[in-house]
C-alpha cells in the first residue's frame, strides 16, 4: 500500500506505455504554473464558450449557464432556465449588422428547448420550445447572420429566432455535430456542412447510413447555397468516421488551414489536407478516450481526456523521409487504418509520418474526465470536467508580470 | 516580529518566582546578575504591594476619603487602601465647586474636566496614576461627589511611560461613568421636580384653605409660614429646572461633540458581549424607563429643607450612575488592568513591535497574527501605538540618572507632614496648573522667548517644591479638551520649538533625589508623548542614517521603502522631515544621557569596533532600558567572549537580525552560527527567568486571544525544535512550505500528525485573507481546491477503500504537494538547494527553548518578508526603464537583484518570489473576496527522503 509513496508516479503508469508518455514532474516547457479552481456547477460541466477577451460561459448537466471573468475568476452571471442538462451552446457574436448591442448566447437542452440570452444583463430573450427532440448541436454562421440547430432535423434560424427553413426528419438518427471546414484546395473559403451522425444502438453498417444521410443533407445544402447565391460548387473532402469500435470512434476533430486534427480513441491524429495523409499521430496519447483537441497558435496541440488530464503536444518536424506510400491514403484515409490498425500503424510509422507529436507537458488537476477546454493567448487554458469544476490554467510568469504592472498602476493611483 | 520580547524583556526576579512552575525546561540562570540589577532593591521595598491594581475611591462628605473598590477584587495584598486613598484623594486638582457663584442667584453646575496626576509614595513603594472626576448627586453637598480612579503600581517608570495610555483609557472609563451619572442625575432631578410640583400644589391648596378660613383680616403665623414655604418651593422648582436644563444641555453638547461621541461605540466594540446595539437598546429602554418612571413615579410631599447630610445615607457609586454604565466602566477598567498588567518592559516591547509592524503594513499579513491588526479605527490604533515610544526618552533619562528612584525610602514623619500640608498645598498648585495650561495653550511654542520664560518658571516651581515640602508635583497640567486642539496646531507650525521646549521642560522637572514622601510626578497630556509621537518613529530611521558606514550602504537603501511606507502611514512628508531634523538637532544639546545615540558608552567600550556597531546602537535605542543592562551585564561578565567575532555577531543577531545579514557576507556567518544560538539561548534563560511575569499577564489589547496565541507560539516553537532535530529532512519540508508548496502530513495517529502540523505551522505564510491555511486533520480525500486553500494539511491514513482513494488522490496531485509520511518517516518533495533554510533550521542548533526558536524563525521570516517587499516594490525590477528595453533585460535585472543584492542563491530566491507574489495579491486584493487563492507551483521533480 505504501508503494505509491516510495515509487512515485512510476508505479501508477502502466508498464506497456511508450516511453514518450512517461512525462515526469520536470516540465520546463510547460508554462502553466498557476491554477485557479472555479466552483459553481453542481453537475458535469460539458460546454464552454468564449464570449470576449475576458469572459466565458460554461454549461453542463445541471442546466445552468454560468458566466465567468477569466482574469479574476469571478462569477458574473448565472443563467437559469433550463430544467434538464444542456446539450449545446453557441455564441452569436456581436456583428455590425445585428440589432442588439450585446452578445447573445444560444443554449439547447434536453428539455427540448433552445434559449437565447442577453449576456450583458444575463436575461433571457427568446425561448424556442417547438422541437420534437432535443437539440444536440447549434451552429452559428456569422457571415450569413443565421444559426442552425441540429436535432432530428436541421433548422435554420435567423437572428430574430424566426425559422427560415428546415430539413426533413432523419429516421433513427440525430444530428450530433456540425462543423465548418475550410477548403484549402480551392482559393475561396467556402463552408461545408458535415454531419456526423450516429445510428442509435447499432455499430454496423454505419457507412451506408452515413452515405444516405449525407445525401439527404446534401439536398438541403444545395438549396442553402442557392439561397445565399454561392456559385462555386464545392469540391468536397469527405472524411467519414466509422465508430464501429469504442476505442476507435472519433470524439472530436478540428481543423486549421492545413491540417485536420482528430481525436480518435485514445490517440490523436494529424491529417494534412494538401497531401491527404496522416502526417503525425500518437496512438496512445492518453490513458483513456480523448475528448477534445485543439491547436494552439504556437504549433502546440492540446488534448484532454477521460483520464482527467490535459496534455500539451508539440508538432515537431522529423528528418525528411521518403513520402513513397502517401498515395495509399485516400481521402478516407483515417478510416482505413482503423480497420487494420496494427499493420497500418506500423506502415505509417515506417514511411508516411513526417512529423512527430512530442509531449511537452500535462496539466493535472481534475479528478474526473476533462470534457473540453478553451484556450486564449492571454489567459491560458480553461478546462471543464465531470468533477463539476472549471480550472483556469495560467502562465505563472506572465501573471506575475501582470500583477506587478497592476501593482505599480495602483501605487500611482494611490499617490494621486 | 521585530523585537523579541524574551530577549529584551526583563521583569523582577521576585515576580518570576511565583510562576516558575509553569515553565517547562529551565535550568538555573547561568548568570548571577541579581546584585547588578537595580530593581532588585526596589522590589524589597514593595513587599506590601505585589501586583498592580486599580482603586476607586471617594472623598465622602461624611467620612472623608474612603476606598470603594479595587480591580481585581483581592489583588492588593496587605496594602493599606484607606491610607492610600486618603492620600490620593487629598491631592485633587479639579477646581470643582458647585454652588452659587458670585453674581448669580441660582446654583450652577460646574462641568469640570477630569484631572490627571501621578503620585509617588516612596514609603509604600507605590506609584499611582490618579484620575479625579466629579459625579453629581442631588443630595450631596454642592451636588457633587468627588471620586478618583487610580492605577497603582510599584513601578514608577511604568506609570510615567504609559501616562498617555493610562490617561486615555481612564478618560474613556471616566467618560462612561459620567455619562451614566448625568443620566441618573437628570432622572433624579425630574423626580425631584415632580415632588416639588406636588408639594407646591399641596401647599397651595392649604394656603387657599387658610385664606378662605381666614376672616380676621390678618394672616396667622401658620399662614405666613405656609406662604414662605410655598415661596421656597417655588424657588426650589426654578432652581431645579435650571439644573435640569444645564445637565441636559451639557449632555447634548457632549453627544454632539464628535470627539466624545466616538467613545460610545468604543464601549460597544470593546465588549463584544454587550455590543453597541445592546447599548443603544439599553439607552432606549432606559429612556423609556425614565419616561415611564416619570409617569409612574408617585410624587410625594417633600420638605424644602433637606435633611442634614450626616443623617442620610449617601448613594452608592452604582446608584449614582446608571448600573449599566457602571458595569461598563468596571469592564473597561478590568480591560485596562489586564492591559497594563505585567512588567513595563513587556508592555513597551510589544508596543514597539506593534509600531514597527505598523510600518510593515504591506507585509505583516504573511506571518503576523492577524488579530493584532484589525483594520477598525486605524487612526486610533496608530496613536496608541506611537505613544509608548516617547516613553523611552523618559526611561532613559530616569533610569540612567536615578535608577533607584523608586526605592527611595522616606521617613514616616515626613509622610505625615505631607498629609497635614495638603490643604495648604492645594492653592498654589492650582495656580501652577492654570499657568501650565495656558502655557501649553499657546505661549511657549510660539517663540523662543516664551520658552525661556517658561523654563524660568519651571525653575521656580521646582525650587518651591524641593524646599522640603512633602508633596512634589513633577508634572501637572490642567487637562481640558481645548488645549489639545490648540496644541495640535502648534505641533504642525512650530514643531521644533515645541519639541525643544518639551524636552527641556522635562529635563527641568526631572528630580535627582527627594526625601519627600508623595511626589506628583506627572500630570498632563501635553507633554512629550503627544509631541514626539509624530517624530519619533521616523527618528529611528533617520538617526541611523548619519551613523551608517559605507559598507552598509545597501541597508540605507533598504530603509527607504520603509520610510516611504511611513509616508503612507499617515505622516506627511513635511512632518517627517521636520520631525526628524528637530529630533536629531535636539538630542545634541540636552543631557547626553538622554540622547539615545550616545548612551551607554560602556557598552560600546567593551565591544571591539565592528561594522554594524552603529546598527546595534540604533536598535538598542528602541528596546527599553533593561535590555541594555542585560547586554551590558553579559559583556562585563563574560569578557572572554568579546574577543571572538562570535559574540559580536551574536549581539547583532539579537538586536538587529535583519540588518546584520546585509553587512554579512553570505555564508560568512556560518562559523558564528553556534555562538549565536548559544547566545540566544542564554538570553532567553535570563529573560525567561525575569520576565515570566508576562506569562500570566500578557500586556496586549486583545488579551484572551493573544494569550492563547502566545502559548501556541511557544508550543509550536518547541515542536519545531523537536522536528528539526528529529527529522534530517526538515529543511526540505520547510522549503516546501516557504515556497508555497502544500505540505501534507500523512499518518495513522492523529496526535502524531497534529504534532507535526503544529511544528511546521510557524513556517506557513498566510494569504492574509482571514482564512486559515493550516488544516490540522483531514479524513477525506483531497481535492485540487483544497490545495489552494490549505498550505499545510494533516491527513489520516486508513486501511480502507476510502483510505486508498485518499492516497490515490494524493498521488495524483503529487506534483503540487510535499508528502511527509510520519509513519515511515519519509518525505516526498523536490530537492532544496540553498542556504537560507540551513540557517533557519539547523538540526544541531543550540537553542533550547521553544519560544526562543520561534523568535529566531520569526526574525528570519520577517527579514525574508522585507526582502520580498523590496523585491515587489522596486519599480525597475518589474517594468522596463524605457520603452526600448526588452523583457529579457528586465528579467535579467530581476535575477541579478535577487542574487547579488539580496544574496539569495538558487532556491532561496523562490521563497522571496513566492512571498512577493503573495504581497502583490494581497495588495491588489486579488482574487476577489470569496474566491480561493491561486495555486502556484513549479514543475520540479520530486525526490524521496528518508531519515
Amino acid at each position: 500500500m505504501l508503494r505509491w509513496l516510495l515509487g512515485g508516479r512510476d508505479v501508477q503508469e502502466p508498464v506497456e506505455k511508450s516511453l514518450i508518455l512517461c512525462l515526469g514532474d520536470d516540465q520546463p516547457q510547460n508554462p502553466y504554473t498557476e491554477l485557479q479552481v472555479l466552483k459553481g456547477h453542481n453537475d458535469i460541466v460539458r460546454f464552454m464558450v468564449w464570449i470576449d477577451d475576458t469572459r466565458f460561459a460554461s454549461a453542463g448537466d445541471d442546466g445552468v449557464v454560468l458566466l465567468w471573468n477569466v482574469q479574476t475568476g469571478e462569477r458574473l452571471h448565472e443563467l437559469r432556465g433550463h430544467s434538464r442538462p444542456i446539450t449545446g451552446i453557441a455564441l452569436i457574436p456581436l456583428t455590425y449588422h445585428s440589432q442588439s448591442e450585446s452578445c447573445r448566447l444560444l443554449t439547447a437542452a434536453s428539455d427540448r428547448t433552445v434559449m437565447i440570452w442577453d449576456l450583458d444583463t444575463g436575461s433571457q430573450i427568446h425561448l424556442l420550445a417547438d422541437f420534437q427532440s432535443s437539440v444536440k448541436c447549434l451552429k452559428v454562421i456569422e457571415r450569413l447572420d443565421v444559426w442552425l440547430s441540429g436535432a432530428d432535423k436541421i433548422c435554420v434560424w435567423n437572428n430574430r429566432a424566426e425559422l427560415l427553413c428546415k430539413t426533413t426528419c432523419f429516421k433513427d438518427a440525430d444530428v450530433s455535430l456540425m462543423i465548418e471546414l475550410p477548403k484549402n484546395n480551392i482559393a475561396a473559403v467556402i463552408r461545408k456542412e458535415l454531419n456526423n451522425t450516429f445510428a442509435t444502438g447499432s455499430h454496423v453498417g454505419e457507412l451506408i447510413i452515413w452515405d444516405a444521410l449525407d445525401w439527404s443533407v446534401k439536398g438541403f445544402e444545395s438549396h442553402f447555397w442557392n439561397v445565399t447565391s454561392q456559385s462555386d460548387k464545392p469540391a468536397e473532402i469527405k472524411i467519414s468516421r466509422t465508430p464501429y469500435q469504442h476505442e476507435a470512434c472519433i470524439h472530436h476533430l478540428t481543423a486549421d488551414r492545413e491540417n485536420i486534427f482528430a481525436a480518435i480513441g485514445t490517440g490523436i491524429y494529424v491529417y494534412n489536407l494538401q497531401t491527404k495523409t496522416v502526417i503525425a499521430y500518437q496512438q496512445v496519447a492518453h490513458d483513456s478516450r480523448v475528448l477534445h483537441i485543439a491547436k494552439l497558435p504556437n504549433r502546440q496541440l492540446v488534448s484532454c481526456s477521460v483520464d482527467g488530464s490535459v496534455r500539451l503536444w508539440e508538432l515537431q518536424e522529423l528528418p525528411p523521409a521518403e513520402p513513397a506510400t502517401s498515395g495509399i491514403f485516400s481521402m478516407w484515409g483515417i478510416g482505413k487504418p482503423n480497420k487494420q490498425q496494427t499493420q497500418m500503424a506500423k506502415r505509417k510509422l515506417d514511411c508516411s509520418v513526417l512529423k512527430t507529436l512530442e509531449l511537452t507537458g500535462d496539466l493535472i488537476g481534475h479528478s474526473g474526465a476533462v470534457q473540453m477546454f478553451l484556450h486564449s493567448k492571454d489567459h491560458g487554458i480553461v478546462t471543464c470536467s465531470t468533477d463539476h469544476l472549471i480550472i483556469l490554467w495560467k502562465d505563472g510568469e506572465k501573471e506575475s508580470q501582470l500583477r506587478s504592472k497592476a501593482l505599480f498602476h495602483k501605487l500611482e493611483q494611490d499617490d494621486v | 516580529m521585530i523585537t523579541a520580547p524574551d530577549v529584551v524583556a526583563l521583569a523582577r526576579q521576585e515576580d518570576g518566582e511565583g510562576e516558575r512552575g509553569e515553565e517547562d525546561e529551565r535550568p538555573a540562570p547561568p548568570f548571577h546578575f541579581q546584585p547588578h540589577n537595580p530593581w532588585a532593591g526596589a522590589a524589597a521595598a514593595t513587599a506590601t504591594l505585589l501586583k498592580d491594581f486599580i482603586l476607586i475611591s471617594e472623598f465622602s462628605e461624611q467620612v472623608g476619603p474612603q476606598p470603594l473598590l479595587t480591580i481585581p477584587d483581592h489583588a492588593r495584598g496587605n496594602f493599606d487602601l484607606n491610607y492610600f486613598s486618603l492620600r490620593i484623594m487629598s491631592v485633587d486638582y479639579q477646581a470643582s465647586f458647585v454652588g452659587h457663584p458670585p453674581g448669580t442667584s441660582y446654583p450652577k453646575l460646574n462641568f469640570v474636566e477630569d484631572s490627571k496626576v501621578v503620585l509617588g509614595d516612596s514609603k509604600e513603594g507605590a506609584f499611582a496614576y490618579v484620575h479625579h472626576l466629579t459625579l453629581y448627586d442631588l443630595e450631596a453637598r454642592g451636588f457633587v461627589r468627588p471620586f478618583c480612579v487610580a492605577y497603582i503600581s510599584t513601578d514608577e517608570n511604568k506609570i510615567m511611560q504609559q501616562f498617555q495610555e493610562l490617561s486615555d483609557d481612564f478618560s474613556r472609563a471616566s467618560e462612561c461613568l459620567k455619562t451614566g451619572n448625568r443620566k441618573a442625575f437628570a432622572n433624579e432631578l425630574e423626580n425631584k421636580l415632580q415632588d416639588l410640583e406636588y408639594t407646591r400644589n399641596v401647599l397651595h391648596n392649604e394656603t387657599e384653605i387658610q385664606k378662605k378660613s381666614n376672616d380676621k383680616g390678618y394672616y396667622s403665623s401658620v399662614a405666613i409660614e405656609k406662604a414662605n414655604e410655598l415661596a421656597n418651593v417655588e424657588k426650589c422648582i426654578i432652581e431645579h429646572q435650571d439644573l435640569l436644563m444645564q445637565i441636559r444641555n451639557y449632555s447634548y453638547k457632549k453627544t454632539r461633540d464628535a470627539g466624545y461621541f466616538t467613545h460610545e461605540p468604543d464601549n460597544g466594540t470593546e465588549h463584544p458581549d454587550s455590543g453597541l446595539e445592546e447599548m443603544q437598546n439599553r439607552d432606549e429602554s432606559s429612556e423609556k424607563n425614565s419616561l415611564s418612571d416619570g409617569r409612574s413615579y408617585i410624587p410625594k410631599f417633600t420638605k424644602t429643607k433637606s435633611a442634614k447630610c450626616f443623617e442620610k445615607k449617601l448613594k452608592t457609586l452604582e446608584e449614582l450612575c446608571d448600573s449599566y454604565f457602571f458595569n461598563q466602566t468596571l469592564e473597561q477598567l478590568r480591560q485596562v488592568e489586564k492591559f497594563f498588567r505585567g512588567d513595563v518592559c513587556y508592555l513597551l516591547t510589544s508596543q514597539i513591535e506593534k509600531v514597527l509592524l505598523q510600518q510593515q503594513r504591506t507585509t505583516y499579513f504573511l506571518f503576523e497574527d492577524s488579530l493584532l491588526f484589525t483594520d477598525e479605527e486605524p487612526a486610533e490604533k496608530e496613536q496608541h501605538c506611537e505613544k509608548p515610544l516617547p516613553g523611552f526618552n523618559l526611561i532613559t533619562v530616569k533610569a540612567l540618572d536615578h535608577p533607584c528612584l523608586s526605592t527611595e525610602a522616606a521617613s514616616c514623619d515626613s509622610y505625615k507632614s505631607c498629609v497635614e500640608s495638603v490643604p495648604i498645598k492645594l492653592d498654589p498648585q492650582i495656580s501652577v496648573d492654570s499657568y501650565c495650561g495656558s502655557m501649553s495653550d499657546s505661549v511657549p511654542f510660539k517663540s523662543l522667548f516664551g520658552t525661556s520664560d517658561y523654563l524660568e518658571l519651571e525653575g521656580k516651581e521646582k525650587g518651591s517644591i524641593s524646599s522640603g515640602e512633602s508633596i512634589e508635583v513633577l508634572r501637572t497640567e490642567k487637562s481640558s479638551s481645548t488645549p489639545i486642539s490648540s496644541k495640535s496646531d502648534n505641533q504642525t507650525d512650530s514643531q521644533s520649538q515645541h519639541l525643544h521646549v518639551v524636552r527641556r521642560k522635562f529635563v527641568g522637572t526631572r528630580r535627582a533625589n527627594s526625601e519627600d514622601s508623595i511626589e506628583v510626578l506627572s500630570t498632563t497630556e501635553s507633554l512629550i508623548p503627544e509631541d514626539l509621537k509624530a517624530a519619533y518613529p521616523n527618528a529611528i530611521h533617520e538617526e541611523e542614517a548619519p551613523l551608517e558606514n559605507e559598507t552598509i550602504g545597501l541597508s540605507t537603501d533598504l530603509m527607504e521603502p520603509d520610510a516611504n511606507l511611513n509616508h503612507t502611514n499617515g505622516f506627511s512628508n513635511t512632518n517627517f522631515e521636520t520631525g526628524t531634523i528637530n529630533f536629531s538637532a535636539l538630542s545634541e544639546p540636552v543631557d547626553p544621557s538622554c540622547c539615545i545615540g550616545k548612551e551607554s558608552p560602556n557598552f560600546n567600550k567593551s565591544v571591539p569596533t565592528f561594522v554594524t556597531e552603529e546598527y546595534r546602537d540604533g536598535v538598542v535605542n528602541v528596546p527599553p532600558q533593561r535590555s541594555k543592562t542585560i547586554s551590558h551585564l553579559f559583556h562585563s561578565d563574560y569578557p572572554q567572549q568579546e574577543g571572538g567575532g562570535g559574540s559580536d555577531n551574536a549581539a547583532d543577531q539579537v538586536f538587529s537580525p535583519c540588518e546584520k545579514e546585509y553587512s554579512d557576507l553570505p555564508g560568512a556567518g556560518e562559523m558564528a552560527r553556534l555562538p549565536v544560538d548559544e547566545y540566544l539561548d542564554n538570553m532567553s534563560y535570563i529573560s525567561a527567568s525575569l520576565y515570566s511575569d508576562r506569562t500570566p499577564s500578557p500586556a496586549l489589547p486583545t488579551s484572551p486571544s493573544k494569550r492563547l496565541s502566545e502559548r501556541r507560539k511557544k508550543h509550536s516553537g518547541k515542536n519545531s525544535l523537536w522536528f528539526i532535530r528529529q527529522y534530517s529532512f526538515a529543511q526540505q519540508a520547510i522549503f516546501s512550505l516557504l515556497s508555497g508548496r502544500t505540505l501534507v502530513v500523512v499518518g495513522e495517529h492523529e496526535g502524531k500528525v497534529k504534532k507535526l502540523v503544529n511544528a511546521l505551522s510557524i513556517f506557513v505564510p498566510s494569504h492574509g485573507r482571514g482564512a486559515d491555511s493550516v488544516k490540522q486533520w483531514v479524513t477525506l480525500p483531497l481535492h485540487v481546491d483544497d490545495l489552494q486553500t490549505w498550505k499545510l494539511i494533516g491527513l489520516q491514513r486508513i486501511a480502507s477503500p476510502l483510505g486508498t482513494s485518499m492516497l490515490h488522490s494524493l498521488n495524483r496531485y503529487s506534483r503540487y504537494v510535499t508528502i511527509l509520511d510520519c509513519d515511515n518517516k519519509t518525505l516526498h518533495c523536490p530537492q532544496y538547494k540553498g542556504q537560507l533554510i540551513t540557517r533557519m533550521a539547523d538540526h544541531r542548533t543550540q537553542i533550547k527553548r521553544g519560544s526562543t526558536y520561534y523568535m529566531h524563525v520569526h526574525s528570519m521570516l520577517t527579514q525574508l518578508s522585507s526582502q520580498a517587499f523590496l523585491y515587489t516594490f522596486c519599480h525597475h525590477l518589474h517594468l522596463p526603464i524605457d520603452e526600448r528595453e526588452s523583457e529579457d533585460s528586465v528579467t535579467c535585472r530581476r535575477v541579478n537583484f535577487l542574487k547579488h543584492h539580496l544574496g539569495l542563491v538558487n532556491d532561496d530566491s523562490k521563497i522571496v518570489q513566492y512571498f512577493a507574489e503573495l504581497i502583490k495579491m494581497h495588495y491588489l486584493h486579488e482574487p476577489p473576496k470569496g474566491l480561493n487563492p491561486l495555486l502556484r507551483f513549479h514543475y520540479d521533480p520530486s525526490v524521496v527522503f528518508k531519515i
